[in-house]
Formats: structure tokens, C-alpha cells, sequence
């Protein structure tokens, strides 16, 4: 076992948990997006940051990094919460987060975090790109003016369901995620059509056909549930 | 020879070996010149690659190719020296010459035009070269005859 600390209070840890797993069997809330239990961490969005006293204050993503005897772990205080608030500015800067019109408003994780957080203005420019909305596929939908690019979707549809559909295309503000060789996601020949993605994505970017705005409601924990019925090897 | 067949013929040393992607995916276009939509599944399936990781890997770096080079490649650097004297006014003009945006090709299929960063000869600042020679000390009036007069 491994103890430390975690915003003053002693806790412990199995060799090879992260910080954010000890924290949450502490009941320490970290805010996090691209992560999902179930799949494997990325370390993608950076609100999950937290601040490491004895390496000199430094931060670090506490899905991905792993416990260390004698930690000293800052998770929650007045520099983070101002941190992970830019953070979440600069996501709903990038695309188009208008939850008055989302299928997802009232279930997303993004206007959660948003609330969480108190991010009640943007101080940055919106770029609002004008991205197309995919709707070939017969049972769901893909705005990409709603995605934040965490990656849920894309490690649900290769770690759990194995059909590696989706992947990221392009770089940098440019990115999509898109099925296949770039095709039409109702063309893909790989989809199996299992929804995974969909119940991973934490935004309005993936969602039922057929949902009107504030109708879909996500089960992103079905991931965990069905990866942990998996007989361990 | 299908171009899917004389794909697979080209990364067949790299058959099963998922790692060797980027390796398949230079040799495929140092013969194509670029990479089309077979030769992408061809190499996907020799190499037991995802066709979304291709895809991935291909759009990521901007040295592949997706769409057909032109007969001859311009390519205009950006450097530190020619982005101070005037590289972008270079390539701007340039590109209104030929109706194209950066990395594209113009319709005739004569010329591609990429954005490189240094070419090694800060001197003649700003540069280009086109295939393999090099034209130096530009400015846009020069290039656009250059590029009008080539043949």
C-alpha cells in the first residue's frame, strides 16, 4: 500500500492506481471530461490537473499519473479552480457550445463543468467554425460543432467494442473524428452500429436520431459496466 | 496493375507489422507521388492497420498526399529569414496566381504549391524553389513572372 496526501488528508493507494482513483475513494472531487471509467486514460483536456507540492508545485493530470509513496496532492484550490475555469473557456471558445439548442442540454458533461466550475463568462473569442453534421449513419448522428475531441468515443469504439472505427483525422484546431478513411459514418464498413460511442461521448457531438434539443440523455457508465463483465484474464 | 495490387506488391515487406505504417505509407507515395483512397486500404489491410489509423496518420502529417501532385512542386519557404523579408507576400502572390490555397494543386495539374520552413539558403532570402532549382531575393511581382513563365 501507498500513502499520501490528497488536499490534507492521508490517503491510501494500491501500487499502480492514479491519483485521481484515490482521490474519488477518498470522496476528493477532481473534475474531469476526457476521462471514462472503462477505457483507458488520455490526459487529453487537463481539467483533471492537479498540483504536486514536493515536485515544486508542478502539475500533472491526475487520471494519468500513478501514486507515489509521500505525495503531497493539491486538488482543489483558488489556482486550479481558475486553471480548469480557462480550460473550459477554451473548449466552449473552440466550437459551437450553445446548449439552448444542444440535444444534450440538461445531460452534458461539458455544461456540468461549466456550472461546477462557476464559468459564467468566456473571455476568449469564439472561433465557431462552421463544421458539418453527419447524419448518414441510420440510427445516430454526429455534429462535430459540439465535440470537444476528448476521445471517449474513439477508445470505447477500439477498447471495448474492437471495431476501430473511429480515429482522428487531421491536427491541431483542424481535428475530427471520423470513421474509417474519412467516409460518411452510414458507409462504414468496420461500424458495428453498437452505440458505444455514443453513450461514451459526454456532449451533444454523438446522439440518437430522432432526439430533439434537452432529449438525449447519455449512460457513459454502461462503458464500465460492460468492461467490467469481461472475465479477467 | 490495379493501383491496389501495385501497393500491396510495395509494402509487402512490411506485411503484419502495424509499427511500419509511416515507413509503407512513404514508399506507397515515393512511387504514387501520392496516397489514393485504394492505396490507403491496400496498405491498411497488408499491414493489419485500422483503416481510421491511416487515415489518422496520413492527415496528420502534412508531407503526405492525398489529392494528385502537379507536374512540378513549388515550394515557398516560410523560414525565419523569409517570413522577415516578406515570404507570405511571396506565396500569397503566387497562389493568387494560381488559384490555389497551400498544398493544393492548380487546376491545369501543373503546379503544386507547398509551404516549407527553410530551404538552406537564408541569404537569397525570400526563396523558392520549383522542383529542384532555386529562385532567391523575391518579391511578388518576380515570383508571379517566374511562375507565368515557366515551362
Amino acid at each position: 500500500m501507498i500513502t499520501l496526501t490528497i488536499d490534507g488528508i492521508k490517503v491510501q493507494a494500491e501500487e499502480g492506481e492514479t491519483i485521481l482513483q484515490a482521490a474519488k475513494r477518498a470522496g476528493i472531487r477532481i473534475p474531469t471530461l476526457c476521462y471514462l471509467e472503462g477505457l483507458s486514460p488520455r490526459g487529453a483536456c487537463r481539467l483533471c490537473l492537479v498540483e504536486i507540492r514536493n515536485w515544486g508545485g508542478r502539475l500533472v493530470p491526475s487520471c494519468a499519473t500513478p501514486v507515489q509513496e509521500g505525495l503531497e496532492v493539491v486538488a482543489n484550490s483558488p489556482r486550479l479552480r481558475e486553471l480548469r475555469r480557462t480550460i473550459l473557456e477554451m473548449i466552449f471558445a473552440e466550437r459551437n457550445h450553445i446548449c439552448a439548442f444542444c440535444v444534450s442540454n440538461g445531460h452534458c458533461e461539458l455544461q456540468d463543468l461549466a456550472m461546477e466550475l462557476g464559468m459564467d463568462h468566456v473571455r476568449f473569442p469564439y472561433r465557431w467554425p462552421l463544421l458539418f453534421v453527419d447524419l448518414s449513419h441510420e440510427k445516430y448522428g454526429i455534429d462535430h460543432n459540439r465535440c470537444v475531441l476528448c476521445g471517449r468515443c474513439v477508445r470505447a469504439c477500439s477498447e471495448v467494442e474492437g471495431a476501430m472505427t473511429w480515429g482522428f483525422s487531421n491536427r491541431g484546431i483542424f481535428t475530427l473524428v471520423e470513421a474509417d478513411l474519412g467516409d460518411p459514418w452510414g458507409k462504414s464498413t468496420t461500424c458495428t452500429g453498437c452505440g458505444k460511442c455514443v453513450q461514451a461521448c459526454p456532449t451533444g457531438a454523438l446522439f440518437e436520431k430522432g432526439k430533439a434539443t434537452s432529449e438525449q440523455v447519455k449512460k457513459p457508465e454502461i462503458i464500465l459496466e460492460v468492461t467490467e463483465r469481461r472475465p479477467r484474464v | 496493375m490495379g493501383v491496389a495490387e501495385k501497393v500491396r506488391e510495395l509494402v509487402r515487406p512490411y506485411r503484419g507489422k502495424p509499427t511500419e505504417l509511416i515507413q509503407a505509407l512513404h514508399r506507397v507515395q515515393s512511387v504514387l507521388g501520392w496516397l489514393p483512397r485504394e492505396a490507403q486500404e491496400a496498405v491498411a489491410e497488408v499491414l493489419g492497420v485500422p483503416a481510421s489509423q491511416v487515415r489518422g496518420v496520413v492527415t496528420f502529417y502534412h508531407f503526405f498526399r492525398t489529392k494528385p501532385a502537379g507536374k512540378h512542386t513549388i515550394r515557398v519557404c516560410l523560414g525565419t529569414a523569409c517570413h522577415v523579408r516578406g515570404g507570405e507576400r511571396v506565396l500569397n502572390a503566387i497562389c493568387d496566381e494560381l488559384e490555389v490555397k497551400p498544398g493544393e494543386t492548380s487546376v491545369d495539374g501543373k503546379f503544386s504549391v507547398e509551404v516549407v520552413r527553410c530551404l538552406g539558403c537564408c541569404g537569397l532570402a525570400p526563396v523558392m524553389m520549383i522542383d529542384e532549382e532555386v529562385y532567391g531575393r523575391l518579391d511578388p511581382t518576380k515570383a508571379r513572372r517566374i511562375v507565368r513563365e515557366f515551362s
